[in-house]
């Protein structure tokens, strides 16, 4: 049996037409801000039944060495463009300080050396991108916590912010370099820590040296690069576009444990 | 010959229509929102992390001037051409792009992975939502038991329906009033198994659910492991509803649309009644 060439060009088109204003349809319900925000309410189920699951309690799987990925793929920004770092840079990073302020009672400016006198901990962990990958790598770097109660946060405080020197996208107003955000559940939690080595080593620039924020139950994006400065805020408003972090004002979550 | 009276029975109740529809636009849903998500990263692994050298499968795209962009795909080391579907496909503008998925099976069509996070999420809490609705209905009405698990009989006589149903034989009159033995082995199979595994693989997923219950990365071999058996499970759910629309079409497309809409099935007279 042969089909008229006609009448199968015309299904064709027709299937076609159906499929383009199917997917037309989706795509303009995806930009619809009424739409978007009832797939947005996901976000806040997710977060309470794995804050729920979670509390501040479980530790994320550690690896051992035989786990260690051969290549870790480095993400996001791999060099900082900023020639205040870049000078910081070619000195090994002695001239950097962290600076720690915003609401809290003692207002810090910690050297590398000053970190690594500090408690550290070490850990081998599982990195998850956003895009789907993951790479197994070990971590030396101090607790946050420990950070944060020798700046003393004052009670109104409710978010810990870090401001990075890499810039990810270019724009007028600034908001492209990349920041992050943590509220106290994930910013105490042990193995929440700021890194300053990488599978036995300083931490290489392409991973953000000289110091980066390892969050091991949330997703890549989330364990921000190159951090300079930590600010205990109340509100995230007002910081970037105001969701919390450079990802998050361009849509994805602020809670990234999925 | 005397003509068999037809006979119309209640087919489905409504709670199995209502959740069997919204987890039909549910999976629709996931799987487009889920090619997305597997297009920022198109290839899968085995293990814990991922050998970025080794992949199990991998949509990828070459370019060279004379040529122009190929996809290529490639699976256990085999590379295919696969241009115009895997790896390099029309996208705007009619021109040949790189990507894993086609935009035509994508949601939104274009690449954007944040959007297809918020589908994919959002659908994935209702698809378990409804689900557990589906279980808890199945297991106190007694539809689970009476309607989906096969009778010993059934069993012995599956050599038989096979034959049947390769020959597009279908069930009539009396013996259409159930689900034969192929249907309730399939239901189930879907139900109590891709089902939970497809949501139990995604979930592992999460780097949040692994500290709460790093029991699933032993079960599943590892996050990247879980990647893959999430697609092989999509794939193997893609699978059931082609068949399962091909069979609905081919043993009375009106009748079984019906009776999952209204409810109402009129039995199918034997081929003798004609």
């Amino acid at each position: 049996m042969r089909t008229d060439p006609g009448r199968r060009s015309f299904l064709k088109r027709t299937a076609a037409l159906a499929g383009t204003l199917a997917l037309g349809g989706c795509d303009r319900l995806s930009e619809t801000p009424w739409f978007r925000e009832v797939l947005e309410s996901a976000e806040s189920a997710t977060s309470r039944a794995q804050r729920f699951l979670l509390g501040s309690g479980p530790f994320a799987r550690e690896y051992t060495e035989a786990d260690l990925s051969p290549v870790f793929k480095a993400n996001g920004s791999t060099s900082v463009d900023d020639s205040d770092y870049q000078i910081l840079a070619e000195k090994d990073f002695v001239d950097w300080r962290l600076q720690v302020d915003g609401l809290v009672s003692h207002p810090q400016k910690l050297s590398l050396a000053e970190l690594r006198a500090m408690p550290s901990r070490t850990q081998i962990t599982r990195h998850d991108c956003v895009e789907g990958w993951s790479c197994i790598g070990q971590w030396t770097g101090v607790p946050l916590a420990h950070v944060l109660e020798r700046a003393g946060v004052q009670s109104r405080a409710r978010y810990v912010v870090f401001r990075c020197a890499d810039t990810l996208e270019p724009t007028p107003d600034g908001t492209g370099r990349y920041y992050e955000s943590l509220g106290f559940e994930d910013a105490y939690h042990p193995q929440t820590i700021l890194a300053y080595e990488m599978n036995g080593r300083p931490l290489p620039i392409p991973h953000g040296a000289p110091l980066r924020l390892r969050v091991e139950r949330q997703l890549g994006y989330k364990m921000a690069k190159y951090v300079m400065r930590i600010e205990l805020v109340e509100s995230l408003a007002g910081i970037g576009r105001g969701r919390g972090g450079f990802w998050e004002d361009r849509g994805y979550e602020w809670y990234a444990g999925i | 010959m005397v003509e068999r009276p037809t006979a119309s029975i209640r087919r489905h109740s409504i709670m199995v229509r209502v959740t069997h529809w919204i987890n039909a636009a549910c999976l629709l849903i996931l799987l487009m929102s889920g090619l997305q998500i597997f297009n920022a990263h198109p290839a899968l692994y085995w293990g814990q992390a991922s050998a970025f050298d080794h992949p199990l499968l991998a949509l990828t795209a070459t370019d060279n001037n004379e040529a122009g962009i190929r996809g290529v795909t490639q699976i256990l080391g085999h590379a295919f051409d696969t241009t115009g579907l895997f790896g390099a496909s029309t996208g705007p503008g009619d021109q040949i792009w790189a990507r894993g998925f086609p935009s035509w099976l994508t949601l939104p069509s274009y690449q954007d992975l944040s959007t297809g996070r918020r589908w994919h999420f959002f659908f994935a809490w209702l698809l378990v939502f409804n689900g557990a609705v589906y279980l808890v209905y199945g297991l106190i009405s007694g539809h689970l038991r009476r309607d989906l698990l096969p009778t010993r009989l059934q069993l012995r006589k599956i050599g038989h329906t096979i034959r049947e149903h390769l020959l597009l034989r279908f069930p009539h009159g009396d013996e259409a009033r159930h689900y034969n033995v192929l249907q309730k082995l399939t239901y189930l199979a879907v139900a109590l198994v891709l089902l939970p595994l497809v949501v139990l693989t995604g979930l592992t997923m999460s780097p949040g659910i692994d500290a709460a219950v790093p029991e699933l990365l032993t079960v599943f071999g590892g996050r990247q492991s879980a990647r893959t058996i999430h697609f092989l499970a999509a794939s193997g759910l893609v699978l059931f509803v082609l068949v399962h629309i091909a069979m609905t079409l081919l043993s009375g497309a009106w009748n079984n649309l019906r009776s999952m809409i209204t409810g109402t099935y009129v039995l199918p007279g034997g081929p003798h009644a004609h």
